[in-house]
Parts: structure tokens; C-alpha cells; sequence
């Protein structure tokens, strides 16, 4: 670098959030004397257009050639930034953020030490700004098809809407059939549109447009690669039904040894199926699936004289012979949309869902309501003696939400109106039924939410505030203790069913799709967005976004305007055709390299090789670094003996002096 | 020891756990001793553990390291090295004849703004218990 440095520093005083606590003229005043700081100044918002402009004249009239931006996090604004010099001349890797807002302003109450504190942060960027490079981002192409995780609707609308755009869609579903929990509902609020009349379309064109590779009862296995250029393995697990010949007649299932012996997953226990199933008759695709663990053949190696489904299937679809097969292809973008596990009411042993069968959760109702379900639509219980219909309900809402002693701080935003929307239903179909439902808060916020609530409690369903302390049994009854918050007054309430409005939880197996993706959680335990209000559908990860309940509870249209969004998120990339790759990876200086190898087998993407070139006559080997596979993390430079390996933009002469500048200004 | 006594912090930070995870501290206005200062860099397996030492040799009384959880590194694996590497200067420091409450490592994630802050407050005690740093002969900053 033969170039002088002409820094120009800029503090943003972002309204007051740091104005408030810092003093950034101060700060400016103090960065006008270090060292090839060419100009100072501060501005009011330095993101906005205006804010912008100033840097750019300053570049374009004082021949700056570094800038630093001290103001909120560099994971908000650097890009911003970087694009706002680039159209102003400079190379983009010429900036430095100073984090003075949610590293300072924000974290810190006195002015004065926060002031000392923004000049020190201000001061090692100056340091470090001098001796960054010039670097140029590079372009490849990206494979114009996108990965859905997940077909329950957030998974089916994004891959819908992306495969009517244009481009591939590999859909994998860990299930036999598509649909998710939605598929599981009978009518959904406020409209009282039947769940399956507006799902089951959808469900049938995923799985037949031309554009959409479904593997359903498949799992993805493993995902490598980047933006643009993802490798991904999924693993199609074995069904022991060819689906090719499979006609989804049922005559297997109807002959099977262990006919309905085993709790359905669709009707959430209350229903059986055979260990040769399909998971719900409008299943997608139609096609049946054994279960391993419970067919006698698989599991006891011996189903009779010889398995029966094998005998009565026409079209001798039945293979015990299959295998798990792996697929691998490559696609451009992914979408994660592996929705959410209902909270497991036994959590809360206070409301006896273990101990009674007449409490029962807000999925298990939807079955129960559902034409579909177990019962066939009609609402009856046993009650001990007899097979009744329940005259006296009560819901519990908030169970497993709001609730700091299972962990769940978080609301989950549909139980309020699905236990509204169910108290409707029992209404519809038990038209004396005495309904009360016990709440904490009513949120009813969405579009038309209020007015259904408003109509439900018109329909004579008593809202009671409180929470209930126990259930116990009394006779053939079942005993609500509560108070009603609202009098003061205690209650022991006598009901025959009790419905729990359970919440919404991450799911049990994230884990496995977080190890895949690299993912994070938020603090309520879901998937972690790249910013809350601006990129909610983005993860930390490029090219992986996020749709549905995965990210949060939400109820339905919110997920489908979420998948529609992380749809046209991820087809940024396909459409464009190419990405821009980090141009912030590790180069080797060959001269010093002396060969060892060390950050060969430190590299976790092998992305460095040794090679051999000449040096002053003689072969010698030296590292290098295929710059399309590395990731800039690093870690080879911290192992490396001759410090020959660095990352650019944090090389060690970067480093060193932001340390300098932070340790001497005591 | 002069009662007033402020000590020094460096931090190293890893750009997708402990840096997001102190700028949710910020966004959710969690408030924190402002002894530390952070230094962003990628992983924290770019963490040299000379940068450790420098830091000491440059003024800092405390140096603190922080990344994913152990399995959570955006890296993969990058946390593991910082953790093998940094776990051996501990154990040298401390043979040196550093006070080991000098130097802290953390695994601070992206959504433990909270955690962020009590690592924070136990390296600043730490440091402010050690005292000031006059260990090593500090060299003159050359601009």
C-alpha cells in the first residue's frame, strides 16, 4: 500500500439512542486528532439518504480512501455502508464499524464512561481501518432449485409458489404424507373454513406440478456447500410399499395381522391404525407405509404362515426387501419449514391429563370435532359408566404458554382462538352444553379475530379469569378448582370434559436440522431470524430462510404470508444466477509458507491444499487456498507456525493494533 | 491498588454467537459494566492465543474469549480448536506467573443477551480482584 490513509470518521448520534448516552461530539473531536483522520463529523441518522450523502461528498471532495461509521452494530449496517462507499468510488472492504450502540449506548448509563468508552472503540477502528486491503467479491453461479424442509403448509405454499415461478423444488417431508398440522384440523378460525377443503388442494398440486420433486417419509441427511451451491443428501426411508405399484386400495391394511392395534399419529392416539398404513385417507401421496417397529414380519421376522398385506395386495406392491435409499442434488436456496411440536399437556400434572381420559388437549379436540376424526364429528366421552355426550366443558387456556415454570415465556398466539373457535363448535353440536372457558388474557388480534370472539361469547360461553390451580375426579365428574379472578370468588367446578388450550413448542428433533443448517435459536427456543423486524424470514446463514412455526408460534395466515416470503426470499438467488461469494477468505504467503500442513487438517471445509512450487530453484510445498470453499473463519491462522495462512480483513497485522489502541488508553 | 481502580478488558468475540448475543444484551438494554471492550472477529478459533498474551503485554488487566456453544460453532468446529488452544494458555499463564482470573473463555450463543452480561460482570470482577496488569514491560505504540 503505497497510498497515504485519509480517514474519515463518522458518529452517529441514531436519534438519541446514543446521543442520549454518548457524547458524540466529544467522540468526533477526539477522532479528529488521531493519527490520518482527515475529517470528523457527526450526523443524525447515518444510515438514512443524507447521512449517506455526506460520506460520499467527503470521498469524492477530501479523497478519503478509509471510513469508519461508528455507530450501531457492524451485523445491522455494514452492508449498508459498504454499498454506500462503493457507489461513492472506494473499494467497499474500506470501512470499519465502530459498535457504539448495542455495545455502548445501550449497555451502559453513564455518559462519561460510555463517551471514554465509544472514543476507545473509535480509536482501535482507526487503528485497524489503515491496514485493511482493497478485496473484490466474486461471483458464481447458482443452481436454479431450492430445498423445502417440511410440508405442512408453510412447506407446501413455499414450494408451490416457487415451483410456479419456475424452478425446481425438492419437498421433503419426514412423514408418510404431506399436510402437516394443518391436515389434523377440522374447521379454522374466524372464517370456520374446513381446514381439509381448503388444505387438500394444495396438498394434491405439491405433489403433481412438474416443478416439484416431493420425497415424502425422507429425511435430509446432510447439507454442505453455500449460497447458490448447496449439496444435499436426503435419505427416502424405506416404506416396504413400492410406490410405483401402490394404488392406495387398503386391502393390506384391512388384512393385516395387527389391525388397528396401534395409536393413529394423524388422530393424536384416539384412533388406531394397522401396522401397514396410510396416515389419513386424503394422505399425499396415497400410497401406504409399513411400520417397522410395530409389523410383526419386520419386527418378529415371522407374521404367520407369511405376511398378509404381501398376500391380498393385487398389485404386489409389497417389498420387505427395501432398502433406505440416498439422493443427492443440488440446489441454489433452502427453506426450513419444519413447524412446531404441541405442548405436552403431562407437563403440567396439576391438570391431570395423564391421570384422566376426559382431559383431553386442543389437538385431540380437533380430532374429536373433525368428520374425519375417530368418532366420525360427534362429541362423546365415557364417562366411567357410559357413553355420553358432554353437557358441562371447560377449556384451560395458556397451558404450556405464558408460563415460566415449563419454560415457555412466549404466547402462543393461537389458543385463544382455536379454544374460541372449538367452544363454537361444541355450541354447534350440543346446542344445551354449558361452556366456560378459563383465561389469563384474551389477545384476539388478527384480522376479524375480535369479532369472532365477540360471537362466541354471544353464543353464552362464559369467559372465566383464572387460572385453574388442580383438577381432581369427584364421582364420575371432574372437578375445575379455580378462582374467578375477577370477584374474588372460589370455585370447584363440576364438568365432564375439560379441554387444554396447549401452546405451541419447538420441536423435539431441531436439533438435527440446526447441526444441518448451522441455525440458532432465539431465546423461546425456536429458529433464530437474521434480525427480528427487517429480515424475519433470513437466517445467519446465507441462502437458508425460514418459514411457519418453526420461527414462532403463528396461526395460519401468518404462515402462509411468511412461506410466501421466504418463497421470494430464496428466489432471489434462482432468479438472479449467480451469488456473490465472501471475498473475506484466508491467502497464503507462499514465501514464509514453510509446509507443514497444519491448517490442512485444521480447515473443516478442506478448502487448503498443499502444493509445490519453486522457490529460489528448489521444490518446496506451501499451502494454498481454494478460495470458493473457504469460509474466512480463521482457524487456520491461529494454528499456524509462521503465520503465513490469514484471513483478509482480520490478518494479524489488523488485529494487532486494534488490540494497541484498545489496551494503552487506559 | 488505587481504590479507584478501573481494570482494562479486551474481548474477542465470534461474529455469529457471543457478538450477536452482546449486541441482543444492547437491543434488549441489558446494562453491564463498560470495563470491556470488543474486538469482532469471525470465529473464535481466529483467536491466536498470542493475541491473549498481546493483549495483557498491550495494557489490558483481563482478556476475555467468547464463541458458540461447544456443537453450535457456524464453523463447525472452529470453537473446538479456540477451546484446546486457549485451555493450554490458561495452564501456561497460570505457570508463567499470571493470575489466572486474567483470562476467561465463554460460550455465549446469539439469544443470551443475559449471559452475555454476567460473563461480563465475572471477568470484570475477576480482573478488579487481580488488580492492575504490570506483569509485562508494555512496548511503545507506534502509529
Amino acid at each position: 500500500m503505497t497510498e497515504k490513509p485519509k480517514i474519515g470518521v463518522y458518529v452517529c448520534h441514531c436519534g438519541v439512542n446514543i446521543s442520549a448516552t454518548v457524547d458524540v461530539e466529544t467522540v468526533a473531536e477526539y477522532a479528529q486528532k488521531l493519527p490520518n483522520v482527515e475529517v470528523a463529523r457527526t450526523y443524525s441518522y447515518m444510515c438514512s439518504d443524507p447521512g449517506q450523502a455526506l460520506i460520499k461528498q467527503d470521498i469524492k471532495e477530501k479523497g478519503l480512501n478509509r471510513v469508519i461509521v461508528a455507530s450501531c452494530s457492524p451485523r445491522m449496517h455494514e452492508p449498508t455502508f459498504r454499498k454506500a462507499i462503493q457507489e461513492a468510488g472506494l473499494n467497499p472492504f474500506y470501512l470499519e464499524m465502530a459498535n457504539i450502540r448495542e455495545q455502548c449506548s445501550w449497555v451502559h448509563e453513564e455518559m462519561e464512561e460510555a463517551t471514554a468508552k465509544s472514543k476507545k472503540l473509535v480509536a482501535a477502528a482507526v487503528a485497524k481501518v489503515r491496514l485493511l486491503e482493497a478485496l473484490e467479491s466474486k461471483e458464481v453461479d447458482a443452481e436454479p432449485a431450492a430445498l423445502v424442509i417440511g410440508a405442512g403448509i408453510a412447506g407446501i405454499q413455499a414450494a408451490l409458489d416457487i415451483a410456479d415461478a419456475g424452478f425446481k423444488v425438492y419437498l421433503v417431508e419426514k412423514t408418510p404424507s404431506v399436510g402437516g398440522r394443518m391436515a389434523q384440523l377440522d374447521k379454522t378460525f374466524p372464517t370456520l373454513d374446513c381446514s381439509a377443503c381448503i388444505l387438500t388442494p394444495k396438498m394434491v398440486d405439491c405433489a403433481s406440478h412438474p416443478n416439484i420433486e416431493l420425497f415424502s417419509y425422507s429425511e435430509v441427511e446432510e447439507v454442505g456447500g453455500f449460497i447458490g451451491n448447496f449439496e444435499v443428501k436426503v435419505r427416502k426411508k424405506a416404506r416396504y410399499v413400492d410406490v410405483e405399484k401402490c394404488t392406495g386400495c387398503g386391502d393390506c391394511a384391512a388384512a393385516c395381522r395387527v389391525k388397528d392395534r396401534f395409536p393413529s399419529e394423524f388422530d393424536q392416539g384416539m384412533g388406531k391404525r394397522s401396522a401397514i398404513y396410510l396416515p389419513f385417507p386424503q394422505a399425499v401421496p396415497a400410497k401406504y407405509t409399513i411400520d417397522p417397529e410395530n409389523c410383526l414380519f419386520l419386527s418378529k421376522g415371522k407374521c404367520g404362515k407369511g405376511p398378509k398385506c404381501q398376500e391380498v395386495c393385487q398389485a404386489e406392491a409389497i417389498n420387505f426387501e427395501q432398502q433406505d435409499e440416498i439422493v443427492e442434488f443440488k440446489v441454489g436456496a433452502i427453506i426450513v419449514a419444519t413447524g412446531f411440536d404441541p405442548f405436552d399437556a403431562s407437563r403440567k400434572p396439576e391438570y391431570g391429563y395423564n391421570d384422566y381420559p376426559n382431559v383431553i388437549t386442543g389437538m385431540e379436540m380437533e380430532r374429536l370435532v373433525s368428520a374425519s376424526g375417530p368418532t366420525g364429528g360427534k362429541v362423546t366421552i365415557f364417562n366411567g359408566e357410559e357413553e355420553i355426550e358432554p353437557k358441562e366443558v371447560a377449556f384451560i387456556k395458556c397451558v404450556g404458554s405464558r408460563d415460566a415454570s415449563v419454560g415457555n415465556e412466549y404466547c402462543s398466539r393461537v389458543c385463544c382462538m382455536y379454544t374460541a373457535k372449538q367452544a363454537h363448535l361444541i355450541r354447534d353440536k350440543i346446542p344445551d352444553a354449558n361452556i366456560r372457558i378459563y383465561y389469563m388474557d384474551v389477545r384476539a388480534f388478527g384480522k376479524g379475530y375480535e369479532e369472532f370472539y365477540d360471537r362466541v361469547r354471544r353464543e353464552n360461553v362464559r369467559y372465566i379469569r383464572g387460572n385453574p390451580s388442580e383438577i381432581f375426579k369427584r364421582g364420575n365428574k371432574l372437578v375445575v378448582k379455580a378462582e374467578d379472578t375477577l370477584t374474588a370468588t372460589p370455585l370447584e367446578d363440576e364438568v365432564d370434559l375439560v379441554v387444554l388450550g396447549v401452546g405451541l413448542e419447538p420441536r423435539a428433533d431441531m436439533r438435527e436440522t440446526m447441526d444441518l443448517l448451522r441455525l440458532s435459536q432465539s431465546p423461546d427456543r425456536f429458529f433464530l431470524e437474521a434480525h427480528p423486524k427487517l429480515r424475519p424470514v433470513d437466517t445467519a446463514t446465507d441462502g437458508v430462510f425460514l418459514a411457519g412455526c418453526c420461527q414462532g408460534p403463528k396461526d395460519i395466515p401468518d404462515t402462509v404470508a411468511q412461506a410466501k416470503g421466504a418463497a421470494s426470499s430464496a428466489m432471489i438467488p434462482l432468479a438472479r444466477g449467480k451469488v456473490m461469494i465472501s471475498a473475506q477468505v484466508a491467502v497464503v504467503d507462499e514465501s514464509t509458507c514453510r509446509g507443514c500442513g497444519f491448517c490442512v487438517n485444521i480447515c473443516p471445509y478442506t478448502a487448503i491444499e498443499l502444493v509445490t512450487v519453486n522457490r529460489f530453484g528448489h521444490d518446496v510445498e506451501v499451502a494454498r487456498v481454494n478460495e470458493a470453499l473457504c469460509k474466512g473463519c480463521g482457524s487456520c491462522s491461529a494454528g499456524c507456525l509462521s503465520d503465513s495462512i490469514q484471513p483478509k480483513s482480520f490478518r494479524d497485522r489488523q488485529i494487532l493494533p486494534q488490540i494497541a489502541a484498545l489496551g494503552v488508553l487506559r | 491498588m488505587s481504590s479507584n481502580y478501573e481494570p482494562n478488558i479486551v474481548a474477542f468475540l465470534c461474529n455469529w454467537c457471543s457478538y450477536a448475543g452482546a449486541d441482543l444484551a444492547g437491543t434488549s438494554r441489558v446494562h453491564y459494566p463498560a470495563n470491556i471492550q470488543v474486538i469482532r472477529v469471525m470465529c473464535s478459533g481466529r483467536v491466536n492465543p498470542l493475541y491473549v498474551m498481546n493483549a495483557l503485554q498491550q495494557g489490558a488487566d483481563g482478556v476475555l474469549v467468547s464463541g458458540c456453544h461447544p456443537g453450535d460453532c457456524h464453523y463447525m468446529e472452529g470453537n473446538y480448536y479456540a477451546r484446546r488452544r486457549l485451555g493450554m494458555l490458561k495452564d501456561l499463564m497460570e505457570f508463567v506467573g499470571v493470575d489466572p482470573r486474567r483470562f476467561h473463555m465463554s460460550w455465549v450463543s446469539a439469544s443470551e443477551g443475559h449471559k452475555w452480561k454476567e460473563v461480563v460482570e465475572k471477568t470484570v470482577e475477576d480482573a478488579r480482584e487481580a488488580g492492575p496488569f504490570e506483569g509485562f514491560r508494555r512496548r511503545q505504540i507506534d502509529w
